[in-house]
């Protein structure tokens, strides 16, 4: 039923189907997306699984994410090589994660690495001022800022190394009811 | 397996990447868990991992029969070329206890220094566990996307992302809570149109002579070409429907023809719809508060600010930077809360109490107003000029509302939190509303056919109800932004106010919740008007009004509504439902029920016919004597479930005392630099005990032990 698209093999969307919170329609309307970015780049027949991956320059102009403060930090953790160039299985899977039917566990498993900047698997001051600058547009002074990360340190970590460990975000993430409507971009 | 071959040969530590990379090949779930556990150099940290990775293959294997193709790692969609690898299976068994044997071996010959260096070291999460929990919830999410939702959820969507990319989550549940009602709408139109307004039209009644025709008014009065048409209970037979028979003779076409038994497909219909309607209400209800209720009271408030409180939904400009001034006041507040002095707490303490009394004072005295206009308008009856006047109790009732909800709003300066402000803004409208209907209930039930008339009277008020809102939104949004622009020349503009519109949509169904046993049409009046809603609501909130500017916690308060919308709306309007099935004597002159003590006597004399007719039905019968009629039945049952409440709640208790002892230990465990060799042999022994689990109770027996050896 439906034209028959030739885009991707029938394995092919089974598996993203599969892999992913999108049904076929969604992810071939992805696949449209994605190719609307570079249309140069992008092939429109990936049935042989072409290896071809977009800059991050390309993926932060999307209209979902162009505002986002957040927006470099999310395409890089989703990138393989840590530096934004997605392919468009990692496209997919980001758009999945985000998506509104991802449940708590895995959003908040990228959520921990959105916000861990230097990629130390811990989130440390520096992260967290970075983070408050982002989410404020810098309106705190510093001593603010300074302020809100040693409190949130000191709410937020259980063990005492003063800095949160995946546990500790997870464990806070828990008590916060609004974490999966915020946590979400709808494409 | 080579890998650890090697370790155990050269106790050697691999290099955690080139772990990594065999285990790529194997099974791609581990990678993540690569990348989280903190990686200290020292020996034999390949052992510990080689180890976490059997013990959740082996719960992997357990519970799936499809292979791991989810992938959490940075790489995130190889999972297409490793979609054809299959988790090892057949001599998997043998090698992992080989493996185990190995790792026992390994860990034995570490020096007692190592050991420590790397148990002390050892995170205490688990994310492969997660994995396994992950996958499961996904494929849940995933059935139910495929059930029946499909085409409901697609309806409004580009709409619905517009909103929710300029004005945020908060402005997007109006409209989502909006699109539910819809759906309970269009469920009880399609339950009444099927069981009753269908049958009943096929075999229409003589109409009276005295009819008058179609004028535009009734459109807004309900009466007149529309009192007796299939609109409202009256017209409804009281006697099974036939076929008319023309051609055959009288005793054939009695056999023949299907009969429809309308006073029992009447009670049934109802019955049924308020039933399903109960069980839809208080499931989803159920799923929103699992959903935002917090055991653990919230100690984190800052820290839940600074991650969870940015809406990745927002798109435009504009709003993006009203978000961050928000997020930065609110930051601001949390870290700056001076204490207040006694004498200013008793002030304001003071002072909300007055407000209460003031409001409440008001409420009663507008009920009682409402009562004896009613009471001089049913005096008046015989005497009425045109049926426009008809509409005057409907615009009292609706302008009173309005006015109360102004002056609500304004005396609640005295309470500071915008959480609390909500509440009790609802809280009174909500106490407005019901004692208005309950006033109205009461006063209904004394004309003749006096169901009709209660029917049109409520189709009566959902007009005007609706007339009202849409003065308001006209009013409230539109003008205010023109007198913003051109005489106050400010860039604000008015802030939708969700809470109200969310009330007046609550009210609204409630009214048509009452009507529906009066006047089976009233959903699809309910339809119309709620579609008619949602483009008026639309392009005014997107011309007229900015995003908010206070915080505006979406899960509590969507809970919110659905529980308001449960427990005073849907179980006020089957009360009242259910009252007048079981005790009031319907009208002698119109209706399927007239002539009957009860409407709920339809059902037992069918039940007594039924016996008549077969009498091994007795059995059923009695069953229907003893359980529905007799209320100890009911009472025995309300009480079974107030005590399984209450046991729930009494588990909930002993959890939050658990997760507070078990944080202390944490915090305690953290300090300590102390070897936990115990804990890790403990894990080799039991592959069925959540990991974490486990670790935490080796640790409270480990802490015990050791206060004991030092005291």
């Amino acid at each position: 039923m439906g034209n028959k698209q030739t885009i991707f093999t029938d394995e092919q969307l089974d598996a993203y189907q599969d892999c992913t919170f999108f049904t076929r329609k969604e992810i071939l309307r992805l696949h449209g997306r994605y190719h609307e970015l570079a249309p140069h780049l992008v092939p429109m027949d990936y049935t042989n699984e072409p290896d071809c991956k977009l800059p991050l320059a390309l993926i932060v102009d999307m209209p979902e994410l162009k505002e986002n403060p957040f927006r470099n930090r999310i395409v890089e953790s989703f990138s393989e090589d840590g530096m934004g160039n997605l392919s468009f299985n990692e496209f997919v899977d980001m758009f999945s994660v985000l998506s509104e039917t991802a449940p708590r566990e895995l959003k908040a498993i990228y959520a921990f690495k959105i916000y861990d900047f230097n990629v130390d698997n811990y989130l440390c001051k520096e992260d967290l001022e970075k983070t408050l600058n982002r989410l404020t547009k810098e309106e705190l002074t510093p001593e603010e800022v300074d302020l809100v990360c040693e409190k949130t340190i000191d709410e937020a970590d259980l063990d005492g190394d003063n800095k949160l460990s995946y546990s500790d975000f997870e464990n806070m993430i828990s008590r916060a009811p609004d974490f999966l409507s915020t946590f979400h971009i709808r494409i | 397996n080579q890998l650890i071959a090697e370790q155990s040969r050269t106790d050697e530590l691999a290099d955690a990447f080139d772990l990594q990379e065999e285990l790529d090949n194997r099974d791609r779930g581990i990678q993540f868990e690569m990348h989280l556990v903190l990686i200290p150099p020292g020996r034999n940290r390949g052992a510990i991992i080689s180890q976490y990775y059997n013990k959740t293959l082996r719960l992997r294997r357990r519970r799936q029969s499809k292979p791991q193709v989810r992938d959490f790692s940075r790489s995130s969609r190889p999972s297409i070329r490793g979609y054809g690898l299959q988790a090892d299976t057949t001599d998997s068994e043998d090698r992992e206890d080989r493996k185990q044997e190995q790792l026992v071996n390994n860990l034995q010959k570490m020096s007692v220094a190592d050991r420590e260096r790397m148990l002390r070291e050892m995170p205490l999460s688990k994310p492969c566990f997660m994995f396994r929990v992950v996958y499961l919830q996904a494929l849940k999410q995933r059935l139910y996307i495929r059930l029946t939702f499909i085409p409901s959820l697609q309806l409004w969507k580009v709409s619905l992302k517009k909103v929710s990319g300029r004005f945020g989550s908060g402005v997007l549940s109006y409209f989502l809570f909006l699109r539910i009602l819809l759906f309970f709408n269009i469920f009880l139109f399609l339950v009444m149109s099927a069981f009753l307004v269908v049958p009943q039209a096929l075999y229409p009644p003589e109409p009276p002579a005295n009819r008058s025709s179609f004028s535009g008014l009734e459109l807004l009065t309900g009466a007149g070409y529309f009192s007796d048409s299939l609109m409202y209970y009256g017209y409804y037979h009281n006697d099974t429907l036939k076929m008319s028979c023309k051609n055959s003779t009288q005793e054939e076409c009695e056999a023949k023809s299907p009969s429809y038994n309308m006073p029992l497909a009447y009670f049934f219909t109802i019955g049924m719809a308020f039933f399903i309607t109960c069980i839809i209400l208080v499931y989803s209800m159920s799923k929103s508060f699992g959903q935002s209720f917090k055991i653990d009271k919230s100690r984190s408030a800052l820290a839940i600010k600074t991650f969870c409180s940015w809406d990745f939904r927002v798109t435009k400009k504009s709003s993006v930077k009203l978000m961050s001034e928000n997020i930065s006041t609110q930051l601001k507040v949390l870290t700056n809360t001076p204490l207040k002095p006694l004498s200013q707490k008793l002030k304001r303490f003071a002072l909300q109490f007055l407000s209460w009394i003031v409001c409440i004072t008001v409420t009663i005295g507008c009920v009682v107003g409402i009562y004896y206009f009613s009471e001089y308008r049913h005096g008046q009856r015989c005497s009425l000029v045109g049926e426009v006047s008809l509409l005057d109790l409907p615009v009292l009732v609706s302008v009173i509302n309005l006015l109360l909800s102004f002056l609500f709003a304004l005396c609640l300066e005295e309470y500071t939190s915008p959480s609390v402000r909500t509440y009790v803004a609802l809280g009174r409208n909500l106490v407005l509303k019901v004692s208005v209907l309950g006033v109205l209930c009461y006063h209904w039930l004394g004309h003749i056919c006096w169901e009709t008339f209660v029917g049109q009277e409520l189709y009566r008020f959902l007009i005007v109800d609706f007339i009202f809102t849409l003065l308001d939104t006209l009013f409230g949004e539109l003008i205010w932004r023109l007198l913003y622009d051109k005489i106050f020349k400010k860039k604000r503009k008015p802030e939708f106010n969700i809470a109200k519109n969310v009330l007046d949509l609550i009210y609204g169904q409630s009214l048509a919740w009452l009507g529906v046993l009066f006047t089976p049409l009233l959903p699809a009046v309910q339809i119309l008007k709620l579609f008619l809603l949602f483009y008026i609501k639309m392009s005014s909130v997107m011309m007229n009004c900015q995003a908010p500017r206070k915080p505006y916690r979406v899960t509590q308060m969507t809970t919110i509504f659905i529980t308001l919308l449960c427990f005073p709306s849907f179980l006020g309007a089957s009360v009242c439902v259910t009252y007048t099935m079981w005790s009031i004597k319907p009208s002698e002159s119109c209706g399927p029920f007239r002539g009957l003590d009860t409407m709920f006597q339809a059902g037992k004399r069918w039940m007594h016919q039924m016996e008549d007719q077969n009498p091994k039905l007795s059995l059923l019968t009695k069953a229907h004597l003893y359980l529905v009629e007799n209320p100890f039945f009911l009472f025995v049952g309300a009480g079974i479930f107030l005590i399984g409440i209450y046991f729930h709640s009494q588990v909930i208790d002993g959890q939050r005392q658990i997760i507070a002892l078990l944080q202390k230990h944490i915090k305690n465990v953290g300090h300590l630099p102390v070897c936990m060799h115990s804990s890790l042999f403990g894990l080799i022994g039991a592959p069925d005990v959540p990991f974490i689990l486990m670790n935490l109770v080796d640790l409270l027996l480990f802490l015990r032990r050791e206060r004991i050896k030092s005291s």
